[in-house]
């Protein structure tokens, strides 16, 4: 009389020869030693920092400094203190000029072409593209530092 | 005897180098805290209190000159073309009355109404009229739809119809979004004057905050007679004539 059993009560009713056998069956003849170490490696070398390391964009930081905010929670929510920050501007008439995207270029614009736009490692640039994050911002505002600006422009 | 005195002469070389440090560090410390206030800007919102205006002085305004367009071109980034696909903040027109033969020259420009018409008809609130009177198109929420250009009887407002490179980083315009005269609000809000009225020759152009009694502005509307264009419509402008 057949009756259903779970996997483990079937090997726990097996003799230990078979019992060596079926593992041997399903782990070592059927997949070789070799192959999972080189799948052990591979999943450590993905995880790991060297990995990371090669990947991440590294974005042109311009003059840098101390943020309004720290590092890390600034990589997550930049877009919210803009967003405020805009509707606080345009609306109201709150210049505060600390949190202004103006104030932010006039950190992390490049020192070499006064700009978080120009090029693929620019600071608004490397990450967006890296995440596939399309802005807008820079169809009306400017991406240059203003002193730049002011200078390309002095007539 | 000698202790008390020894203790009493540390103390107060201590007091007199305590008073010279605190000194010198207040002599360091203030200008940075004046500083550090003035560079984070305006920090109040604008003041419903105040309502910015400006007084035109059509006997001043000479036919042909052209200086608060241009001026008005370069703070803004215009192209100056005249286009109708080209963006006209000012404009110069120039009248005349057939009867008489009088002539007269004018800029003409959003007349920053306080019911305004464009804020009306907007249905993505985009075009609002800020607490000081001034009205703006917020082109964060600008869809381009052009209602706000039809019902403005002044033509004061136009659509960016190509896509613009290196904008003014404080007048941020972008194809698709409506614009118009700001009063140039990034300067007003510095506490300068527009562009065109610190450019005009002749001083035509008066500017200023038209609720408050002592200002030069209010104070030339009590004694000389000036009008609104199209006062007819209610709209009640902050831009009045004087000799139209």
């Amino acid at each position: 009389m057949l009756r259903a059993r779970s996997p483990l009560a079937y090997l726990q009713g097996m003799s230990r020869g078979s019992l060596r056998r079926a593992l041997q069956l399903d782990l070592l003849v059927t997949v070789p030693v070799r192959v999972i170490a080189a799948f052990v490696i591979f999943v450590l070398f993905m995880a790991s920092p060297v990995f990371a390391a090669t990947n991440t964009p590294k974005p042109d930081i311009g003059k840098g400094g101390q943020c309004v905010k720290e590092t890390q929670w600034m990589r997550v929510n930049h877009m919210h203190l803009l967003k405020h920050q805009r509707d606080e501007v345009v609306r109201k008439g709150i210049r505060d000029e600390k949190l202004s995207l103006k104030n932010c270029i006039e950190c992390h614009a490049s020192t070499k072409d006064d700009s978080v736009i120009a090029r693929s490692d620019s600071f608004c640039v490397a990450c967006h593209h890296y995440e596939a994050v399309k802005i807008d911002c820079f169809e009306c505002h400017s991406g240059i530092r203003k002193s730049a600006w002011l200078q390309r422009n002095a007539k | 005897m000698t202790k008390g005195c020894k203790i009493h002469g540390i103390d107060s070389q201590r007091r007199s180098f305590l008073k010279t440090s605190l000194g010198a560090a207040t002599v360091m410390i203030a200008p940075g805290i004046m500083l550090f206030d003035t560079a984070h800007g305006q920090t109040q919102p604008a003041s419903s209190k105040v309502r910015w205006g400006m007084l035109i002085d059509t006997a001043q305004c000479k036919p042909g000159c052209n200086d608060c367009v241009t001026a008005c071109n370069r703070e803004n980034g215009l192209s100056g073309g005249t286009k109708p696909t080209d963006s006209q903040w000012i404009r110069k027109v120039e009248l005349k009355d057939k009867g008489k033969g009088r002539e007269l020259s004018l800029p003409m420009m959003c007349q920053h109404c306080s019911h305004p018409p464009c804020v009306d008809v907007c249905p993505t609130n985009a075009s609002f009229k800020r607490a000081d009177g001034i009205v703006l198109v917020d082109k964060h929420r600008c869809i381009g739809c052009r209602y706000c250009m039809m019902a403005c009887p002044y033509k004061a407002r136009s659509l960016v119809h190509e896509p613009l490179h290196d904008q003014n980083p404080d007048v941020p315009r972008g194809k698709g979004t409506v614009e118009a005269c700001t009063f140039c609000v990034h300067r007003v809000d510095n506490g300068q004057q527009p562009a065109c009225a610190e450019a005009c020759p002749n001083k035509a152009i008066l500017f200023g905050d038209l609720n408050d009694l002592e200002s030069e502005i209010a104070r030339k509307i009590r004694s000389v007679a000036s009008a609104q264009v199209r006062a007819d419509l209610g709209l009640d402008t902050g831009i009045r004539y004087q000799g139209l």
